[in-house]
């Protein structure tokens, strides 16, 4: 372990230096001889929000899994906050400040809402192997019930998770998401399957966020993607295919022929 | 789904969360040794809490960590071993004679490091290979005690293991001994309940429903299910110094394949999703043991074909219930409409 904090302690000064909440270099992923993602180049700044669009495997979901370690690129560094963490196993990762959404819920269907929060709460902080119930008044409970009441879900913080609309389970995902001190979020398709008025909500919390936290957002949905990303990246063929400002990547005429002939208009 | 206790989770107005069953029960056993004989407290409740001990240290592994281990009888048996070597015994050549204030904990000790490193082999494989593993290691454990004569003194293991007379109680006389599990079984209960609610419980569970997101919320899954062996293993090495004390011997036989299998089938019959199921799948295992011989030679059947009775029972629990007696119970108890709403969940 002492190894592993002089490290933490001298990659943190670097972090300074280098200024980016995410940088990618040369991040390729070989699922046996198939690329899902190749020679992916990518930096975020702190409190940038980012859209990634692409069509059906285009390697989005595949990038999100790489950074948050779900499974270790094949080659390339991925460095968080300015510290190389290619070869940290996720919790690690998400320690550090890193939070993602799954594009099909992953929850825990057999505990409640709060239990689902809480979890989350106690993941990123001390005691997570505690013996010792929480009493009444324990901060980590107070911002159980914060968070939940952030995403409009106070009323069904005892309902089972497995007994939540598809919608609110979104909602709890992002709740997830939040928990701790989260300094950089990857989103992945939070809008899909959601009714326009629950995309509306959905808005007015990813705009809502402190301007300290970045994102990328993966979204199919051009309209919940560009209202809340200052900054877009297209992915095709699990290459980067273009990156501008929202303007820019709308009326690219590439982009446009590429998504309309892909059927997505 | 093993959390039942749904509504104010965290808060602790317990004593009005314990059903009134739940008191009967408790008072039952409390007066029990008023009606019934010697030989049904000693060797029907006995076998039942120590049994139904070592089987609830597979529940919370199997129920909240969702890992079938096989290792938990060796483990109880490590833990007996190691009262016999470091308390005393009749084999004088060997054991050390330590007060029981050293040998108790030296014994749990050991034994929990030792389901702790099973454990740290296992938890990196799934489902039908942790079963293996472990189940590999316990008949290694098997033979291990039965060739090695300095340690574990071989085929014979040792006899005359007693517990200390304290107090001036013989805590090998039925009541008393029948106290004794019962406060360790009980004890070792509401530890299990306590836990199954704190912040390791929960994560655990959490580990079970969905190691990958568990990990993408920051918990190291890995450590998180060594962990949970290692408090299993608690559990199994006072049940296994239970039962040394209760045998007044041990060998290799106790921790032989098929005693790695009883508890198996205790648990699964009792039903691994609760902590009370395994002590009624080790009162129904202890119960047919004791009386399906009488039973089975008066049909004129061999008395030692008892396994056969149990055998069939486990083939239907499994067949018809997958989640043991408690679950055949829940779902009677749904059917006549005094259970939860199958909706909301709320008691009706």
């Amino acid at each position: 372990m002492t190894l592993l904090d002089t490290r933490r302690s001298s990659e943190t000064l670097a972090s300074v230096s280098s200024g980016n909440a995410l940088e990618l270099r040369g991040v390729t992923k070989m699922f046996g001889a198939l690329a899902a993602i190749e020679d992916i180049t990518l930096s975020v700044r702190p409190g940038e929000r980012r859209a990634v669009l692409g069509s059906n495997g285009a390697g989005k979901t595949t990038l999100f899994n790489c950074i948050t370690g779900d499974f270790l690129p094949t080659s390339g560094t991925i460095r968080l906050f300015g510290e190389d963490v290619s070869n940290f196993p996720a919790y690690e990762r998400i320690r550090r400040g890193l939070r993602r959404t799954y594009q099909i819920s992953l929850l825990f269907g057999g505990l409640t809402v709060s239990d689902n929060v809480y979890l989350a709460c106690r993941g990123v902080s001390r005691g997570r192997f505690s013996l010792l119930r929480p009493r009444r008044g324990d901060p980590l409970l107070t911002r159980t019930a914060e968070l939940i009441e952030a995403v409009h879900m106070t009323a069904s913080g005892d309902t089972l998770v497995s007994e939540l609309s598809y919608g609110q389970q979104r909602q709890l995902e992002i709740a997830l998401a939040l928990a701790g001190a989260p300094r950089f979020i990857l989103f992945d398709e939070p809008a899909a399957g959601l009714s326009p008025t629950e995309r509306a909500e959905l808005v007015a919390i990813l705009t809502g966020l402190p301007s300290h936290i970045g994102f990328i957002i993966i979204e199919h949905d051009m309209d919940v993607a560009l209202r809340v990303a200052e900054s877009v990246t297209m992915m095709h063929n699990g290459r980067i295919f273009k990156e501008g400002t929202p303007e820019e990547i709308e009326n690219d005429p590439e982009v446009q022929e590429l998504y309309l002939g892909d059927g997505h208009g | 789904m093993a959390l039942v206790e749904r509504s104010t989770p965290y808060q602790s107005s317990w004593a009005e969360r314990i059903p009134t069953a739940w008191w009967i029960a408790g008072l039952v056993a409390l007066i029990m040794p008023a009606f019934v004989n010697d030989f049904i407290l000693f060797q029907v409740f006995g076998w039942t809490f120590v049994l139904g001990m070592i089987a609830l240290s597979l529940m919370f592994l199997a129920g909240y960590g969702g890992m079938v281990s096989l290792i938990q009888m060796s483990v109880a048996a490590l833990g007996g071993y190691m009262v016999a070597i470091f308390g005393t015994s009749g084999v004088a050549a060997i054991s050390m004679d330590l007060p029981w204030w050293l040998y108790i904990p030296i014994a749990v000790i050991v034994a929990a490091a030792f389901g702790t490193l099973v454990g740290a082999l296992a938890v990196r494989t799934e489902g039908i290979y942790t079963i293996m593993i472990t189940l590999a290691i316990a008949s290694a454990f098997f033979y291990f005690t039965r060739q090695n004569y300095g340690i574990f003194n071989g085929y014979s293991g040792f006899n005359l293991v007693v517990p200390p007379h304290l107090f001036g109680v013989d805590w090998r006389q039925p009541m008393p001994f029948y106290y004794l599990t019962l406060g360790c079984a009980v004890l070792s209960y509401l530890a299990v309940v306590y836990v199954s609610r704190s912040p390791f419980g929960l994560a655990l569970q959490g580990v079970r429903d969905n190691p990958r997101r568990m990990a993408a919320l920051g918990f190291n899954v890995t450590a998180h299910r060594i962990a949970a062996y290692t408090f299993a293993s608690v559990i199994a090495a006072f049940g296994g110094i239970l039962l040394v004390w209760q045998n007044a011997q041990i060998s290799p036989g106790t921790a032989g394949i098929p005693a790695v299998i009883d508890i198996l089938v205790i648990a699964v019959v009792g039903g691994v999703r609760r902590p009370i199921g395994p002590f009624i799948g080790a009162l129904i295992y202890t119960v047919l043991r004791t009386f399906s011989p009488d039973i089975l030679t008066g049909f004129g059947l061999s008395g030692e074909r008892f396994k056969l009775l149990i055998g069939l029972g486990f083939l239907a629990v499994v067949f018809f219930s997958p989640d043991g007696v408690l679950g055949l119970w829940e779902r009677w108890r749904a059917r006549k409409g005094r259970g939860r709403d199958p909706l909301t969940g709320e008691a009706k």
